[in-house]
């Protein structure tokens, strides 16, 4: 059993960055701690690609003059790079968010800014009346 | 090939210049600061995806399908797209409205957006719909994911950018952005399994060899994580919940081209991934449609029509109410008999018209109050403003499916097709949730038109940049309401190119 397991050692550690990820996402109200969770979240997708692309006994695909070398896939790899560079561009968005959040509602708890939700939306209640009237 | 001229090249590009004009237009709008020019070009790029995607749907109908390779690589190394009947008329029914949303937003967004914003926000909406197009375009299961991301990342930039309005657009935004990406990431997981068993990314090349393949543990991993996340996307129950708050804080004009674009691309995704990608391993997708689709479905029609019931805020009744729509759509696909798809696609066709045009209704009233739209700032509105009221209400009668509006068919179409199946449970409750919906609906109408606005309340001045575009969308509503042919017509086409395990 054990060996088993540390045969796929290298997918536990997939499947264990992607519980941690998307454990942060859901229990965080840090917003912050949030966006750090889905980074581990989609990092644990990169290591799987990656992981998915070695083949055993295969080494860099870097073409070598020996005719019969066996090479690792890295057509995963090269899609990867695209999903880090996705994954970059929804870092940097969620910070820019955040930034503005903490602007706006001076905080970056979710209950916080839940509070201040419903003041505005208590504003809006009370600032349709006058119009109804005016 | 054929001999040059600037048309032949244009024609021969059709399926990917629906995608890369906008895509391409997006950085040029995005150095402009004069808002007027932005909006012209962007108007200028939709409108060409939309020329485009005519041009398509007319050749689809004639030879069925079209594919283009990118870069002249030979599928399935390089990324194909594939165009054949279902992605026509979807193309068709989201650049069309996505150009109406265009034409409308300029009025709606100065009055909603900070002016300083306003060329970036061009950029963001180019990139939105370039990014959404292309999802629906594209025969490249990974490509797919890379369109997912342009399209939610810009949509996320558009829907924050509400908050010039009302900050809560802000933490929308934010919620819509994490949400997103963790379905987009499931997605992901999902395409590695398949292409860890398959060694393949293009869809047509993927259904071929999961059919040779067949059961396999990897593979139905693959499937559940990538429903799941374009289920996600589609904001279908219970992954809907990012979707009231994006939609309903969210600038007006950026609502009506959400509302009716993004989910439909996302659903449209959904029933490829389960009649051409997964066609092949038959158990699976009828057990993920029976116990999955078809149950989910109805728990959030029914969910989206009693949150609305209870909301008072109208844009985010407005974005409830398309969860129960979506709802429909998803139920359609979740029967997978052919006239049920069938259903669907005119379903997103008319949605797409009655959502469009209520969100652009409501910001014309937006824009004219200049501050939020609930229950309480609707009294006697309808006499205030006649011409957005009235395109108002010929979109709202749509959506509870009256008599010749397209709403109609829709409900007419759905019912059919659930009755065909001998399923007089779902039947009961479709009609059910209908009636439901007048509720929220006549709650509107009674306080626009029966109640009276006290009478020192002014009339106020209606842009008719705004009522104009409005205006084309609601007789578009009546329109598909009074001749229904030719959508009816090229849903079905859609449903036999899906289900006839066509691409």
């Amino acid at each position: 059993m054990l060996m088993q397991l540390a045969a796929i050692w290298n997918y536990l550690i997939v499947i264990l960055l992607m519980m941690v990820g998307l454990f942060l996402v859901i229990s965080s109200a840090n917003l912050v701690k949030k966006l750090v969770g889905l980074s581990i979240f989609q990092t644990s997708v990169f290591l799987f690609y990656i992981t998915l692309g070695r083949v055993s006994g295969g080494t860099a695909p870097i073409l070598t003059d020996a005719p019969d070398t066996l090479y690792s896939n890295p057509l995963p790899h090269v899609l990867i790079l695209t999903a880090i560079v996705v994954g970059v561009a929804t870092t940097a968005l969620g910070l820019a968010l955040i930034l503005r959040i903490k602007e706006s509602f001076g905080s970056i708890e979710e209950d916080e800014i839940l509070a201040a939700k419903n003041e505005s939306a208590a504003a809006d209640m009370a600032q349709a009346k006058p119009g109804v009237e005016a | 090939m054929n001999d040059g001229g600037i048309i032949a090249i244009f024609l021969q590009n059709l399926p990917v210049l629906v995608v890369v004009i906008p895509l391409l237009l997006s950085p040029v709008v995005a150095i402009i600061t004069a808002p007027r020019l932005a909006w012209a070009i962007s108007v200028a790029g939709v409108g060409g995806a939309f020329l485009a995607a005519i041009l398509l749907q007319s050749i689809t109908g004639s030879i069925g399908r079209v594919t283009y390779h990118l870069g002249n690589w030979e599928p399935p190394w390089g990324i194909e797209f594939v165009v054949d009947s279902a992605t026509s008329l979807t193309l068709v029914i989201m650049t069309g409205l996505a150009f109406l949303a265009t034409l409308y937003a300029r009025a709606s967004l100065m009055s909603e957006v900070k002016h300083t914003d306003l060329g970036k926000c061009y950029a963001a909406w180019l990139l939105a719909s370039g990014g959404l197009f292309g999802l629906v375009a594209t025969g490249d299961a990974f490509n797919l994911f890379v369109f997912l991301e342009i399209s939610a990342l810009s949509s996320v930039i558009l829907i924050s950018m509400g908050a010039g309005a009302d900050r809560r657009a802000l933490s929308a935004g934010f919620n819509y952005l994490i949400i997103g990406a963790v379905g987009a990431t499931f997605y992901v997981i999902g395409v590695g399994f398949v292409y860890a068993i398959t060694g393949t990314l293009n869809i047509a090349d993927l259904a071929a060899r999961i059919a040779e393949i067949g059961g396999n543990a990897a593979l139905y991993a693959g499937f559940g994580f990538m429903i799941a996340g374009i289920m996600v996307k589609a904001a279908v129950f219970p992954v809907h919940i990012w979707l009231p708050a994006a939609y309903g804080y969210a600038p007006s004009a950026v609502s009506s081209l959400l509302a009716a674009i993004a989910t439909k691309a996302a659903l449209y995704v959904l029933a490829r991934l389960l009649f051409t990608l997964f066609a092949g391993v038959p158990d699976i997708t009828e057990l993920a449609v029976t116990y999955v689709i078809v149950p989910l479905s109805l728990a959030g029609i029914f969910v989206g029509t009693v949150m609305a019931i209870y909301e008072k805020d109208i844009k985010l009744l407005l974005a409830h109410s398309s969860v129960a729509q979506i709802g429909y759509i998803a139920l359609g696909f979740g029967l997978a008999s052919s006239a049920s798809v069938a259903a669907s696609f005119v379903h997103i066709g008319n949605h797409a018209l009655i959502k469009g045009g209520l969100f652009m209704a409501v910001g014309g009233f937006v824009a004219a109050l200049g501050s939020r739209a609930n229950l309480a700032s609707f009294v006697g509105i309808g006499r205030r403003m006649p011409i957005t009221a009235t395109a108002f209400t010929v979109c709202g009668l749509s959506l509870a499916g009256l008599p010749l509006t397209a709403g109609f068919i829709s409900k007419l179409y759905l019912v059919r097709a659930i009755l065909a199946e001998d399923a007089y449970v779902i039947t009961a409750l479709v009609l059910l949730s209908s009636a439901l919906s007048l509720i929220y609906l006549w709650k509107i109408i009674e306080v626009m038109w029966m109640q009276p606005a006290t009478a020192k309340a002014p009339n106020l001045a209606e842009n008719p940049a705004i009522y104009f575009p409005l205006w084309i969308v609601a007789l578009a509503n009546i329109w598909f309401g009074v001749d229904a042919s030719w959508l009816v017509a090229a849903s079905r086409a859609s449903a036999s190119a899906l289900l006839g395990g066509g691409l």
